[in-house]
């Protein structure tokens, strides 16, 4: 059963991240592909914890720590080169 | 695992594939770029919640102990996406509205967005 459940997520977070791609590729404007970027980095941790569920393993846990931690850095890092022309002051 | 782990990991599964997917559909559907930033947080709090629920579960029905790996992830994901979002927003504003088009700012200063900030330090007065 879990099995069967596992598909269907993953099926779900993949068809989730063609979404914001075609979000990325579409956006009228940066703040939108910004968003799209930050919900594609959120898909990626939730399938990286799915992919530790399937393998059974919690190795898994460290890279999406670390992935929610880049991508948020990214993310502000983006916002406030947009927000500024610069990112430390 | 007894039958009961293994449907309380299978409902959680199904209902966190499902808010992700509403999450990234509602960034497609929705009209404007402000209405935009209220669907992925759907995809932040309950689908990568369910997610790290199932996983707790999961392992903790398997080896016997409780992991709590899972909930460092969902603590700092809940901190950090509404400051993401404060962020995106913002950088919205100032790129595509002006000033004129805001309200009052009803304070001494105006809105942070637009002007530079104001000299802090203790002799303000």
């Amino acid at each position: 059963m879990i099995e069967y459940a596992l598909y269907f997520t993953v099926g779900c977070y993949g068809v989730a991240l063609l979404l914001n791609l075609w979000r990325i590729a579409v956006g009228p404007d940066a703040a939108d592909r910004i968003l799209a970027l930050d919900t594609m980095v959120i898909n990626v941790i939730a399938l990286l914890v799915l992919h530790g569920i399937w393998r059974g393993t919690a190795m898994y846990f460290e890279a999406a720590m670390l992935i929610a931690m880049v991508g948020f850095v990214s993310t502000v890092a983006y916002c406030r080169f947009l927000l500024r022309g610069d990112i430390i002051e | 695992m007894s039958f009961v782990a293994e449907l309380l990991i299978s409902i959680a599964l199904v209902v966190s594939g499902i808010f992700g997917f509403v999450g990234s559909y509602g960034l497609v559907k929705l009209k404007h770029s402000l209405q935009r930033l209220h669907a992925p947080t759907k995809a932040t709090t309950l689908g990568v919640g369910g997610v790290l629920i199932a996983s707790m579960i999961f392992f903790y029905a398997k080896t016997g102990h409780v992991s709590v790996h899972e909930l460092l992830i969902t603590l700092f994901l809940f901190l950090s996406a509404p400051i993401t979002a404060n962020f995106i927003a913002k950088a919205y504003m100032a790129r595509n509205l002006s000033e004129k088009e805001l309200p009052e700012s009803q304070g001494a200063f105006g809105w942070s967005v637009y002007d530079d900030p104001p000299e802090a330090g203790p002799e303000r007065k």
